[in-house]
């Protein structure tokens, strides 16, 4: 099991999750991730080839509700807590044309 | 609860109340942490509009007058939101919470936020970004967590009632740290809406009080139907308080033997048993039962948590809301960026171990796997409940370790839980009491696990148990320092 996350994997989930870790951050990460996926690994001695998965605790499946208006946010209250906005809209970089997203 | 009647009697006013419980936060907090933000302008003004309501003789609601504390994972309009993260250290909620909302209808007056663990990720309260709450009992030692602020709050008599939430044992392990009670409702109780999220299959809203009709008085007011949580079941919510008296048969207490692979004290162990037999003394009868898999509990719940993390987490992107690192050079950076400066270590990793258990290729080996174990966990349970009312269980397999002791070592962190997570995985009840001390002083705490949706006969057991012990009356030393 420790040999799944080498350190191509371990870059590979920090993109994946969008998340900047130093070098030092990478490699503690993958050390402590193979520790616990070592010890995660006991799930395997159970068969499960006939157990249905179980993702949610209720038998619930769709919720519905009347499709009416309601009150919502007024623009200002949404923006509010934004680090920057311009013009009524949340302002970010430029996403086109530059990095590799 | 006694504020409720001294309130209501004329004993003494609400801003008299709220005025005490202030001072009380000024004197001791500075040495427990249990709170993040305490706002007391706000407080007495909310105490003076219950006593105006009173001296108009206006209908009062069931907590007039009562100062609450709230986890700050749950959304306030007033004062900030933080998740003790610094990706919201300045965040303003623009709704709240509808646990909060209830509260507020119900008179209670919430004085302030309590400490946790980065969104409520932890068993110790020392994943906060701010600082770690100290256990009232013993000031070295741990409040547990992630509910840490509210159960020490509690413990240490600032509050006579807190709300925590309880993903793996959030609100339980912390009570049991701190010798007060704790509860997680059955998944569908208590609306989620404004709760940040965590671990949507897992999270739930419960109280944290000194006792069990405490904690029925409080569900009473926080369960119920609510549209905007659409897995918040709508099902009637009993008078939880009256029907703590009532005992229409012998209670039936599970209890299993099987090793949850877990270094149990024998401090834990023995307290656990002597409680068990306080039981059967009083007429329950006691059943064994079979939980085959129960010691997969932990290694399952660890993929299904930080799976739905992960996927939860990605909303704290520097854009919307929360921080953004100052000079981002593009929108990829931004994100990355952002995130790595402003989300703590522990955090980071569940992102990326959810984030691993879910991507291609190992999604069939870890995701699935541990969904297909939960349901396998969840018919050991459904089993047994088919012959008992109740599962009695320890909380925890110690009482509080030291400050710093687990904090680098995530599994033995994890290892805590083990008891706790499972009725997060079932959507089952459960409630942890203080059941007695080790011979450090440190509370122990004893669980009831119950079928879901059957909070009330749950908390009768425990109230019964509660009714024939003391151990929930002793309070910790720093509570009698003002």
């Amino acid at each position: 099991m420790k040999e799944i996350l080498d350190e191509q994997t371990v870059r590979h989930v920090a993109h994946l999750a969008r998340l900047k870790l130093s070098d030092d951050d990478l490699a503690d990460v993958r050390e402590q991730l193979s520790r616990i996926l070592a010890y995660v690994d006991l799930l395997n001695e159970l068969n499960t080839d006939d157990v249905e998965p179980t993702a949610h605790p209720l038998e619930i499946t769709n919720v519905f509700r009347e499709d009416s208006v309601g009150k919502s946010w007024t623009a200002d209250a949404a923006l509010s807590q934004a680090p920057q906005r311009q013009n009524g809209f949340f302002q970010v970089p430029r996403v086109l044309g530059q990095g590799s997203g | 609860m006694e504020t409720v009647n001294a309130v209501r009697g004329g004993a003494c006013s609400a801003r008299e109340v709220v005025t005490a419980c202030l001072a009380r936060i000024e004197a001791i907090d500075q040495k427990l942490h249990a709170f993040l933000s305490v706002d007391g302008e706000r407080a007495l003004t909310e105490a003076d509009r219950v006593d105006g309501a009173l001296k108009r003789g206006d209908a009062l609601g069931p907590l007039a007058g009562v100062p609450i504390a709230v986890k700050d994972n749950l959304c306030t309009t007033f004062g900030c939101t933080t998740c003790g993260s610094r990706m919201l250290e300045s965040f303003q909620s623009q709704y709240n919470a509808h646990a909060v909302d209830r509260l507020q209808q119900a008179g209670a007056i919430i004085v302030g936020k309590t400490n946790l663990d980065e969104f409520a990720m932890g068993s110790s309260t020392e994943n906060s970004a701010f600082f770690a709450t100290t256990n009232p009992w013993d000031g070295s030692r741990v409040a547990g967590g992630s509910s840490g602020g509210s159960a020490a709050a509690v413990a240490a008599r600032l509050v006579p009632g807190a709300l925590g939430s309880d993903t793996g044992g959030s609100t339980r392990q912390p009570a049991s740290f701190c010798g007060v009670v704790g509860l997680k409702p059955s998944y569908g109780r208590v609306s989620r809406y404004g709760l940040v999220a965590f671990s949507s299959s897992l999270d739930q809203v419960g109280p944290i009080t000194r006792d069990v009709r405490d904690t029925a008085l409080l569900l009473k007011v926080i369960a119920g139907h609510d549209p905007r949580d659409s897995t918040c079941v709508d099902l009637e919510v009993p008078d939880y308080l009256k029907g703590l008296e009532k005992t229409s048969r012998p209670i039936r207490v599970g209890v299993c033997s099987r090793d949850f692979g877990d270094g149990l004290h024998p401090e834990v162990e023995s307290a656990v048993n002597r409680a068990i037999e306080t039981l059967a003394s009083n007429g329950a009868e006691i059943v064994p039962v079979d939980l085959p898999h129960v010691k997969y509990g932990l290694a399952c719940y660890y993929l299904v948590a930080t799976a739905e993390c992960s996927s939860n987490l990605a909303r704290f992107d520097g854009v919307h809301y929360g921080r953004r690192t100052p000079t981002p050079t593009n929108i990829a950076d931004l994100y990355e960026r952002s995130r790595g400066e402003a989300l703590g270590p522990e955090t980071q990793r569940r992102i990326m171990l959810g984030t691993f258990a879910l991507s291609t290729g190992y999604y069939d080996a870890y995701y699935l796997k541990a969904l297909k174990v939960r349901t396998l966990i969840r018919n050991d349970f459904d089993r047994a409940f088919d012959k008992v009312d109740v599962i009695a269980s320890p909380v925890t397999p110690t009482t509080a370790f030291r400050l710093g002791d687990k904090t680098d070592d995530p599994l033995a962190m994890y290892l805590s839980d083990v008891y706790t997570i499972t009725a997060n995985l079932t959507g089952h009840c459960a409630v942890s009491v203080p059941c007695g001390v080790d011979s450090n002083g440190l509370p122990i705490g004893l669980q009831f696990v119950g079928p879901a949706f059957q909070e009330q006969r749950l908390l009768s057991i425990a109230h019964q148990y509660q009714s024939a012990t003391s151990h929930h009356t002793a309070a910790p030393p720093c509570a009698s320092a003002n």
